[in-house]
């Protein structure tokens, strides 16, 4: 799949930028205004989206290989899951139990830190989805003219 | 009457999914009743006057660690909010799942309809 | 309460051209329109959260359609359809909505707070002594992410399985076996 034309690739790799920073945003601040993990994870896919529909498909497979996102993916799946055992661990014998702010590290509400492990959660959700849904999207390119029939 | 119009959408996507003979439109057809269903979800927790549930600085008192009463007799329910969130989400995950299925049968068939698709084995 | 009319109505029409059409490019463009739609919908029924999910997932969903479908060189649809089973399915499809208008006339009216008759339930709940248990702002989140978090690692299960069953579809290696005769 080749690339689009110079207009497009130096316009496109300035607003990739902004929407990373965007969608870092809507991650972070999720326990405070709407948002959350799964909106902030869609938008981190579509950025990389956009450099995969400006700069073509080898230029992304170079710079993120198939292999380092899949491994994004399970980590992210990983980080949620150990957050669950830990609170299982160490807050009473509860599964998924919020051990941050009920027992170490009350904060003050409103504050960026605050929620206990509420953020935390938000972030390995975010890295989960959007790295499944770009490897998705990247392997349903690669499927296009180059494929003959097959009768 | 908000009701019926939605429940017409999901005999809609019904009917599409049903009838038609383009693996594509069938796609279609399940994706306009996934859309219904989650409009009809949010629509039943909506209250007439309602604000977001979002919590803002003015309504909490933190020296009783008590929300205004204003935000509790006025807010809508959040409960079917969260549900519809993550549904939104594992419908992009299936609509991956059976975008991918017809891109693997028109590679090997060469067609979209599904009425010369005849070797379907085990 | 208009709005919600209004845009339930454009939401339809959206979807009848989109079922209707012979041209796959105009169905495509047609259910972005209808996700748009809905994502204005969800914005006057107070859910901003749902909002913002709801239209960046709908421009995905525009994305994958696209790049998947009108890139074939067969975009428009033809064939005849079989008359006696399409009657037989309208007229099934009729008499189940016709029921279910029925049903919806015995519920409360749209926009009485139904959670609200309960007064110890869990939305009351929630609405109550979110802040005070979690230290949330956002109830929504608090929700998702405390009261109910075995839900959302069942929605990560789910997505994490659909990517599977996506990537191994996917294959390139299959091919070989592909072109192997029939048995």
């Amino acid at each position: 799949m080749k690339g689009m034309t110079i207009i497009v690739k130096t316009i496109s790799s300035w607003v990739k930028v902004l929407i990373v920073l965007f969608g870092i945003y809507i991650i972070l601040f999720g326990h405070l205004t709407p948002g959350g993990g799964f909106a902030g994870g869609v938008i981190l896919a579509s950025s990389y989206l956009l450099i995969m529909l400006a700069f073509g498909r080898e230029f992304v497979q170079k710079d993120l290989p198939l292999a380092l996102d899949s491994k994004l993916d399970c980590l992210g799946a990983l980080l949620f899951a150990m957050i669950a055992v830990l609170g299982l661990v160490l807050c009473d014998k509860i599964f998924f139990a919020n051990f941050l702010y009920q027992e170490y590290l009350p904060g003050k509400a409103f504050d960026l830190i605050s929620a206990g492990t509420i953020p935390l959660s938000n972030i390995a959700i975010g890295l989960k989805v959007g790295a499944s849904l770009f490897l998705v999207i990247f392997l349903l390119s690669t499927f296009r003219r180059d494929t003959s029939v097959n009768r | 009457m908000p009701y019926a119009l939605c429940f017409l959408l999901f005999m809609l996507g019904l009917y599409c999914a049903v009838v038609k003979k383009n693996m594509v439109k069938i796609v279609i057809g399940i994706m306009v009743m996934e859309y219904a269903v989650n409009l009809f979800l949010v629509m039943l927790g909506f209250r007439v006057g309602g604000i977001a549930p979002i919590i803002d600085r003015a309504q909490y008192d933190p020296v009783m660690r008590q929300v205004a009463a204003g935000f509790v007799n006025n807010s809508v329910d959040p409960l079917p909010q969260a549900l519809v969130l993550t549904s939104i989400v594992i419908s992009l995950g299936s609509l991956a799942l059976m975008i991918s299925i017809c891109v693997r049968t028109y590679e090997k068939y060469g067609t979209f309809d599904i009425t010369q698709i005849r070797r379907l084995k085990g | 309460m208009y709005i919600f009319y209004v845009l339930l109505i454009f939401i339809i029409i959206a979807a009848i051209i989109a079922i209707e059409t012979k041209n796959l490019l105009s169905a495509v463009i047609c259910i972005g329109a209808l996700g748009f739609g809905a994502s204005l919908m969800f914005l006057f029924l107070r859910a901003p959260d749902i909002a913002i999910t709801q239209i960046v997932v709908e421009v995905l969903g525009l994305i994958i359609l696209i790049r998947s479908t009108i890139s074939r060189d067969l975009t428009f649809i033809s064939g005849d359809k079989e008359f006696f089973g399409t009657v037989i399915s309208i007229v099934i499809i009729f008499v189940i909505f016709l029921a279910g208008v029925k049903v919806f006339e015995t519920m409360p009216d749209f926009g009485t707070a139904i959670f609200a008759q309960v007064s110890e339930g869990a939305s009351q709940t929630y609405i109550k002594e979110g802040l005070q248990n979690t230290g949330a702002a956002n109830i929504v989140s608090s929700v998702i992410l405390d009261y109910r978090a075995y839900d959302t690692l069942g929605e990560t299960t789910v997505l994490f399985t659909c990517i599977i069953g996506a990537t191994v579809i996917l294959r390139k290696k299959a091919k070989k076996l592909l072109e192997e005769p029939d048995l």
